[in-house]
């Protein structure tokens, strides 16, 4: 089971829970995994088959490029952090 | 030649097996350096084509207003005048943000801000652009636009900007991140918002809780060299674009993207570039100069005059920022709450994001709350700015933790260093820390010469006083003040070739605009892998048909990112070489390596081969040999931390500050070179310092920028500074091969606190509004009772 | 189209003569019709000093300089500092030192560093923070430029056999 948290904004969809255990082979199965749980966090987590723009993921300490299609290990943690930018 | 050993730097390797480097760490003069100390680099200003037209931007006069109508008949009229071009000459966009670069950006608000469509948002929006035979017929040729304004209510702080009943900028902006959508139109583009533990409980807890509210001006990157582009477009449609800018593949995409053009229709070269700092990795002059090209049928210049540059191009984001922390006595920092406002400008985008994930980043802290709001105001659109938003945060949240060492009765350096993150320490946003430098540079700082000083033997005027301590004259009060920033790093992707020419030198092609010596930071890594030396290398930085894809200079990431495809095509190169020997020894590629600069049979007997040996074989081996790489270095990023000592005299007759010693102390995990890197510590500590103390937008009541030129907008000057001691700390990134971490931007984030927290030092008072000019400073030490009874008495005689 | 006037000069050394416009700026005239893109407009009001260049052996700003106020006199630009292919020591000692970033300011930096070494051969770091103020440089933080400064002072120091005194910093 990886180790998702939640973005402060998205706990009113969990219960306020602030870390949920989901099983899943990538970020994207684990988005889904969450949604079948929580329904709604899917929708504000995805937009049109990607991650929304405003969000970069984050699995085990690495801002990871690979969106929805990154690979998480069972005992992965995940954040959804925002994107942001340098100079 | 070799850069001179520079006795007040100090490099100290820590961590594991130290590889020995023959390249890596010596200070080689750069490959461009001779263009550029004669005259002979060709910036984007210098280009120039035959028949080439001059182009100048209309912009508004107005800090918010819908245009009405634009009649550019008398213009045209103009003898000379060959283009003219307005908002409806650019094709609709789509209004979705997107990932680009390094970071989002929505094509329409882009598109808006090159060029107005419907309403103006700050004085200095384009309304129009003019080509014509020379600068001065452009010129005039825009005094004969006639544009009629339907002028609006303005809005420039934060604070009304969210306030009720604020004039709204953007009548479909909602904003993003809520916990429900809403549907109100509003200023507020979006809020970020990171929440662990029980923050009320925590507070009610601590033994000693620090609140404080701290205002940042907005300021700009102040590169000298103005934005410049020159188009030029064919019948057919293939346009080559010239231009001063951080990211060739960035101005492309947005070029593409915003006039709706395939990627493969436009060719960017860039040019040198005369600094950038963040504000050169967005688009402004770009697509005006494609659009007037194509309209003429001649190649077009625009170049910005400086009052543009300010008024119109990349300042950041000014702030407001309350931080409050808690403690228990002995030192430990249970808690923090802060939320952030950022300034984005007219459009949304402003780095509150990055204050937010930055502010606590350096701390332990178990409970906090971090809330940040990115608001839309009448300013031009801010762009990135080194450590982009990490500065504003961290002189709230540093000038919070010297207060609270103050409070506690502890060094500041030791209440930090017992409260330091570590690798594994949650940050802010969540996600741990990898291994980071945070507790080296805190010891490294209390080690360094300037920290073990007696404060009073520094001179007023930046010398070392040979003899023991000088005492100030009674109206000059001195402090020390430290503070220490975090910066992620970017990583990102780029793409290198490596060729090797047929006498054994070799030639690196990288897509990275070189704006502080990264051509030769790339060729030393090539140099060191290749066994050659690094005059034998010849950088060069390509346009966009002539490299891969390669992500923009910023983020730090040059060295790191650019410099590990570099590092992975000479890896390339290494294995091809390999294989050319193994043909001509007639044996297993496997049997061959490639060490020291030579090609090495494993039986011991063949003799080796250097690598100008082999290099003439190549033709007659199969043909060129071209190591390429490709990287998304994202997973190689390391993460920076700094600190910023500085000892300061504060005036209390006058209120001005100035510094009389400072030193930088960095992690920059291994220092390729490291006259550069002490180059970027001292760079971003000038520009820290000059946010700190002098630079500020100053608007009038109508929201106009008062203060657009250099000698308003008061940067830094030589004589403003002392020397910027600097203290390279290595703590390797342990997934980068040589251990770079990357050293652009995180020197600026500490100067504002650490010149904050020594006035505190030097005077008791606190201040929290930046810049601490001397106006502010003294009207702080009024307040507070500091200073002599005859400055009161014309204080009280002026107002 | 406005008239132009015939200009005579020496530049770099050499004669020169050039038409211009009377509005026609000194940093007009060298950038765009004499291909002597090496002096910078960084601000076109005199307070970066991207574009200083000799008139006479004083520091001026070309921006503030109008083209037909040279006629008759000495102009030296950053492309005049070297002596054919062996650079100036203020060259030298700004590549030995890392002086320049992004490089853009260099060129009047060293044109203005020229003119304080002409005058004075053993300036202090403070002479050089001071004289060298009209000049902005936003990479460096300055402190590499103060150096390269001083040590190119010692070097022709050096070079012309006199040494003076040594200074501490």
């Amino acid at each position: 089971m990886a180790l998702v948290f939640i973005p402060a904004q998205l706990r009113h969809l969990t219960g306020g829970r602030d870390r949920v255990d989901v099983a899943g082979a990538t970020v994207g199965e684990l988005v889904e995994a969450i949604d079948a749980l929580h329904p709604g966090f899917g929708a504000r987590v995805v937009a049109d088959g990607e991650l929304v723009p405003a969000l970069a993921v984050s699995v085990d300490g690495d801002l990871v490029s690979g969106g929805l299609h990154e690979t998480v290990r069972p005992a992965s943690e995940v954040h959804f952090v925002p994107a942001l930018g340098g100079g | 030649m070799s850069a001179s050993d520079d006795p007040k730097s100090t490099g100290q390797a820590t961590g594991g097996a130290e590889r020995r480097f023959r390249v890596v760490g010596t200070r080689p003069v750069r490959h461009d350096g001779i263009d550029k100390v004669t005259g002979r680099a060709r910036y984007g200003a210098d280009v120039s084509l035959p028949g080439m037209l001059h182009g100048k931007v209309l912009r508004s006069p107005h800090a918010h207003a819908r245009i009405v109508s634009i009649d550019a008949s008398r213009a045209a009229a103009l003898p000379g005048v060959k283009a003219i071009v307005t908002g409806a000459d650019m094709p609709q966009v789509s209004g979705a943000t997107e990932q680009a670069g390094e970071g989002t950006s929505n094509p329409r608000w882009l598109s808006d801000n090159i060029l107005a469509k419907h309403k103006v948002l700050y004085t200095g929006h384009a309304v129009a652009a003019v080509a014509a035979t020379s600068p001065h017929v452009a010129e005039e040729a825009l005094a004969l636009i006639d544009v009629r304004y339907e002028v609006l209510p303005h809005v420039l702080d934060v604070r009304r900007a969210t306030a009720q009943g604020a004039p709204i900028l953007h009548e479909d902006l909602r904003t993003q991140g809520l916990p429900t959508p809403s549907d109100q139109p509003t200023n507020v583009a979006s809020v970020v918002l990171f929440e662990r533990g029980d923050l009320a409980a925590a507070l009610r807890a601590a033994d000693v809780v620090v609140e404080r509210e701290f205002d940042t001006a907005m300021v700009h990157q102040g590169y000298i060299e103005p934005h410049n582009a020159v188009a030029q477009v064919n019948p057919d449609g293939q346009a080559t674009v010239w231009c001063s800018t951080q990211g060739a593949f960035d101005v492309r995409h947005f070029c593409a993207q915003i006039l709706a053009m395939p990627l493969s229709q436009i060719r960017v070269v860039p040019a040198e570039i005369g600094g950038g700092f963040g504000g050169k990795t967005t688009i402004y002059l770009e697509p005006l100069a494609i659009l007037l090209a194509r309209k003429a049928g001649r190649p077009v210049k625009l170049v910005m005059s400086r009052a543009e540059v300010l008024r119109a191009t990349g300042p950041t984001s000014g702030s407001h920022i309350r931080v409050k922390m808690g403690a228990t006595r002995d030192g430990r920092i249970t808690c923090a709450d802060a939320t952030l406002l950022y300034e984005a400008g007219a459009f949304p985008g402003s780095p509150v994001w990055a204050g937010a994930m930055c502010l606590l980043a350096p701390y332990d802290i178990e409970t906090l709350r971090v809330e940040g709001y990115d608001v839309v105001v009448n300013r031009p659109k801010t762009a990135a700015y080194r450590a982009p938003g990490a500065s504003n945060a961290s002189f709230a949240a540093e000038s919070v933790v010297d207060e609270l060492a103050a409070r506690l009765g502890m060094d500041p350096i030791e209440l930090r260093t017992r409260n330091a993150a570590r690798e594994g320490t949650p940050t802010p946003a969540g996600p741990r820390h990898r291994r980071i430098g945070s507790v080296e540079v805190l010891e490294a700082a209390r080690r360094c010469p300037q920290y073990l000083s007696d404060l009073n033997a520094a001179t007023g005027d930046g010398h070392l006083h040979a003899g023991g301590a000088l005492t100030p004259p009674a109206a000059k009060r001195r402090g020390r003040g430290f503070a220490i920033g975090f910066w992620f790093n970017a990583g990102l992707q780029s793409s290198a070739t490596i060729g090797i020419n047929a006498d054994g030198t070799a030639s690196l092609v990288t897509g990275s605009p070189d704006i502080g010596g990264t051509r030769t930071s790339c060729a030393m890594i090539a140099a060191e892998e290749l066994g050659l030396p690094v005059e034998h290398i010849r950088p060069v930085v390509a346009d966009t048909d002539s490299v891969g894809h390669t992500d923009v200079t910023g983020g730090s990431r040059v060295t790191m990112a650019t410099g590990l495809a570099v590092y992975e095509a000479a890896q390339d190169v290494k294995r091809q070489l390999c294989e050319r020997a193994a043909a001509l020894w007639k044996t297993e590629p496997g049997a061959v390596r490639f060490a020291d600069g030579c090609v090495v049979a494993s039986d011991g007997d063949t003799p080796k081969l250097a690598l100008a040996e082999i290099a003439k074989q190549l033709g007659r081996t199969g043909g060129p040999v071209v190591g390429r790489a490709t990287v998304n270095a994202q997973k190689a990023t390391g993460a920076a931390f700094a600190g910023t000592l500085v000892d300061v005299e504060v005036d209390v007759e006058t209120g001005k500050v100035d510094v009389l010693r400072c030193t930088v102390i960095q992690d920059a995990g291994r220092a390729i070179h490291p006259a550069y890197v002490e180059g970027q510590m001292q760079g971003g500590t000038a520009q820290g310092i000059g946010w700190a103390l002098n630079e500020e937008y100053v608007y009038d009541d109508e929201g106009r920028l008062l203060n657009a030129g250099f000698l308003d907008y008061r940067m830094p000057v030589a004589l403003d500074l002392p020397m910027i001691e600097t203290v390279i700390v290595e703590v390797p990134n342990p997934r980068h091969p040589y251990g770079v971490r990357g050293v652009g931007e995180v020197s600026i984030v500490p100067p504002p606190a650490a010149v904050a927290n020594a006035i505190a030092n030097a005077t008791g008072v606190r201040m929290t509004t930046l810049p601490m000019s001397p106006p502010r400073v003294l009207a702080a030490l009024h307040a507070a009772g500091v200073g002599v009874g005859r400055e009161e008495t014309r204080v009280a005689a002026a107002t | 189209m406005a008239i132009r006037t015939q200009v005579s000069l020496t530049l770099n050394d050499e004669a020169t003569d050039f038409l211009c416009e009377p509005r026609q700026t000194l940093l007009e005239v060298l950038r765009d019709e004499l291909d002597l893109t090496g002096s910078k407009e960084g601000c076109a009001t005199g307070d970066c000093g991207a574009c200083s260049v000799l008139l006479d052996g004083r520091v001026v700003c070309s921006c503030l300089v109008l083209a037909v106020e040279a006629a008759g006199r000495e102009v030296t630009t950053v492309e005049g500092l070297a002596d054919g292919e062996r650079l100036h020591p203020l060259q030298t000692a700004f590549l030995e030192h890392a002086a320049l970033q992004c490089g853009v300011c260099t060129p009047g930096f060293l044109v203005a560093a020229k003119a304080l070494l002409d005058r004075n051969p053993d300036p202090s770091e403070r002479e050089v923070r001071y004289e060298l103020a009209g000049n902005l440089c936003r990479c460096t933080g300055y402190d590499k430029i103060v150096r390269a400064v001083l040590a190119a002072a010692r070097t022709m120091r050096e070079a012309n056999g006199g040494g003076g005194r040594a200074r501490g910093e």
